[in-house]
């Protein structure tokens, strides 16, 4: 088992009467994407300033790098990239003084031009930060973690509000990250985010870890793999629950309005005798989707919420 | 990317200063405000009491009255008074409003009534004028033969006064407006925040403010200074280095200030109010456009005890009387005890998040 380069052991903070974090225990693999996932006003973000030293925690052990946070900690700060939530950096500064500023407190900064076209800001770089768009903005807080070159990241919503092409170009951005082998823990509370860059996740609510994993394995462990949805044009005979609780894979029946949602362990099985049966029925298909199981479905599972309820 | 001994312009505090005098230089309101509105105000100030020779009283003689027509006339000519004729209630309005110093009433030729209001110094004055005008003409004689010699000194005018007040105000504002909201926009921007998760040195950004406030002073001080030399003549008889260094502690202990009430606030409208706190009893006490010696002897020790009177008192002197160093000494001590102060408690409880 590798060092690990976050653990945190019984970690709690509370501001006032509202406990933020409540023995919390975590640890994240050197080179792992590590998804931190939960409503807003779970605990998140300030577990992640925990971890980044801005917070100090009433309790709990923090070991970053396998180091402590204490005076003097200016060495580690090297080694850490990070990004808060809704940092707005001077906008009357171009993309390049930004940089530059924050490559003047490095040791060892990566050159300036590797950073630019990291993060696709070199047509951008005389351009100040105020005309940015949101996604550029976020990307020039990513280059401003990316200047150290650390070997730990904390991105702390890093997509939040943004439209979703900026998205995407973030997560592309991540994945480079993770290529060249750095750790990165991540708050989000986009689930598809988290199943799309992490290779673990803590699903976190009220301050505690209520479940960790893959995001395959979280998914697995709630029995059903996959939903199919379908619908067959209006004037047409129904079908019954018995027809299709009988067809090879299913679990469960639900309708919806004009629509049927169909729970199923075997979606390769249950679709073909799906169509089989409504071509015996001389029924004809409106409507037919499928979707996975997805963490969203394992956060209602286990707290029997959504996530965007907060 | 081997590590090797960083440039100047590449460490920490240089990158800093030069973020600092960018943003200020990008913001044309804080260019208007810092440069150029202190030069507008001494002009106004300068031409609003600028010294000239006294303008003629301006009087009016009662037209219903006997010998109205011949007093106009015997004060013809006086170059010290303007007299016109009036009816009685257009001369009241006049005189009530403030256009006349005074209401001749002629009854005959030697009974005069004066009618003016002797708490206005130009009533008075009319009434002099014109009693010793008219007496004379009537035939008094004067026994003692006087001669005038007219003194205007420069440095003694109020233009002298204000110019050297205007720019200790001015130091105070540039120092706490200047670094007041730049760190507290910072705050509430999270902009701190991001800057402490970095091994930025915490003492390279505050230092930052001043190194900055500094550079841009030589060229605040040294604009309203040429400006009041050039336009109006202002003395400059003391050495420019005492005046150089008044001003660079003078900015040193207000940036401590404004370091101060920015320490903690997270909001521009909280850090207004104690901005305000900190200014008004300064623009009020210390001196900037009338005589701090003015305010009653009970609290002269706190007014004295102000940073900014301490500075005014101080370029007053090395400008307009030309004193020394040594002589400026306690004012300097009074200052530089206010900057050991303010940036002692402003580190203590500066608040980075």
């Amino acid at each position: 088992m590798p060092f690990p380069a976050l653990s945190l052991h019984g970690l709690r903070k509370a501001y006032g009467d509202v406990i933020a974090v409540d023995d919390l225990d975590l640890e994240v693999l050197p080179g792992e994407c590590f998804g931190l996932l939960g409503p807003n006003g779970a605990g998140k973000t300030t577990t992640i300033e925990i971890c980044e030293g801005l917070t100090p925690p009433d309790a709990g052990e923090v070991l970053v790098l396998g180091e402590r946070w204490g005076r003097g900690s200016s060495h580690l700060r090297e080694r850490l990239g990070v990004s808060l939530q809704e940092t707005q950096f001077s906008e009357k500064l171009t993309v390049t003084e930004t940089l530059e500023l924050f490559r003047s407190f490095y040791r060892k900064p990566r050159p300036l031009e590797d950073v630019l076209a990291s993060v696709q800001l070199g047509e951008k770089r005389n351009g100040r930060v105020g005309q940015l768009s949101g996604g550029q903005k976020q990307r020039l807080a990513l280059a401003c973690a990316l200047v150290a070159d650390p070997e730990l990241f904390f991105l702390d919503e890093p997509t939040t509000g943004l439209d979703p092409q900026s998205r995407r170009q973030l997560w592309d951005l991540i994945d480079g990250v993770k290529r060249a082998g750095r750790t990165v823990v991540i708050t989000t509370h986009y689930m598809e985010e988290a199943e799309r860059l992490c290779d673990r996740v803590a699903i976190v609510d009220h301050g505690k870890v209520i479940a960790l994993g893959t995001p395959r394995h979280l998914i697995a462990a709630l029995g059903a793999q996959h939903f199919i949805e379908f619908s067959i044009g209006e004037e047409q005979p129904s079908l019954t629950d018995a027809d299709l609780l009988r067809l090879d894979g299913a679990l469960s029946i639900r309708r919806q309005e004009d629509s049927y949602l169909l729970e199923s362990a075997q979606a390769h099985r249950t679709i073909p005798a799906l169509l089989v049966l409504l071509g015996a029925r001389g029924l004809q298909l409106a409507r037919l989707r499928t979707h996975s199981a997805t963490l969203e479905d394992v956060f209602v599972h286990l707290t029997g919420r959504t996530l965007r309820d907060g | 990317m081997a590590e090797r001994p960083r440039r100047w312009a590449e460490r920490p505090l240089a990158r800093l200063v030069q973020v600092r005098i960018l943003e200020f230089l990008r913001e044309p309101e804080a260019i208007f405000w810092t440069f150029l509105f202190p030069v507008l105000m001494t002009a106004g100030l300068g031409i609003a009491f600028r010294s000239r020779p006294e303008s003629p009283s301006k009087i009016a003689v009662l037209a219903a009255a006997p010998a109205a027509a011949e007093t106009v006339k015997r004060l013809e000519g006086n170059p010290l008074v303007a007299a016109a004729l009036m009816d009685d209630s257009a001369a009241a309005r006049a005189l009530r409003t403030g256009k006349i110093a005074l209401v001749v009433v002629p009854r005959t030729d030697d009974n005069l009534e004066y009618r003016f209001d002797d708490t206005r110094p130009d009533g008075a004055a009319a009434r002099r004028i014109v009693d010793d005008a008219l007496q004379r003409r009537a035939g008094r004689a004067d026994p003692i033969l006087v001669s005038e010699t007219r003194i205007q000194e420069r440095g003694s005018r109020y233009i002298d006064f204000v110019v050297p007040g205007l720019l200790g105000m001015n130091l105070l504002g540039s120092g706490i407006w200047g670094i007041g909201f730049s760190v507290v926009d910072a705050r509430r921007k999270r902009l701190l925040k991001r800057l402490v998760a970095t091994p930025m040195p915490k003492a390279a950004y505050l230092a930052s403010f001043i190194i900055s406030r500094l550079a841009l002073l030589v060229l605040e001080a040294g604009l309203l200074i040429a400006f009041g030399m050039l336009a109006f003549g202002v003395p400059m008889r003391g050495s420019v280095g005492t005046l150089l260094l008044v001003c660079l502690l003078g900015s040193l202990a207000f940036g401590g200030l404004g370091l101060l009430v920015a320490a903690r606030p997270r909001t521009i409208e909280g850090a207004s109010g104690l901005m305000n706190l900190a200014m008004v009893p300064m623009w009020v006490f210390s001196g900037v456009f009338f005589s701090s010696t003015r305010f009653p002897q009970v609290i002269q020790p706190f007014v004295q005890a102000l940073p900014l009177t301490a500075v005014n008192d101080a370029l007053r002197a090395t400008m307009l009387e030309g004193a020394t160093l040594a002589q400026v000494t306690p004012e300097l001590a009074i200052v530089a005890a206010w900057m050991v102060g303010t940036f002692a408690i402003a580190l203590r409880i500066f608040r980075w998040q």
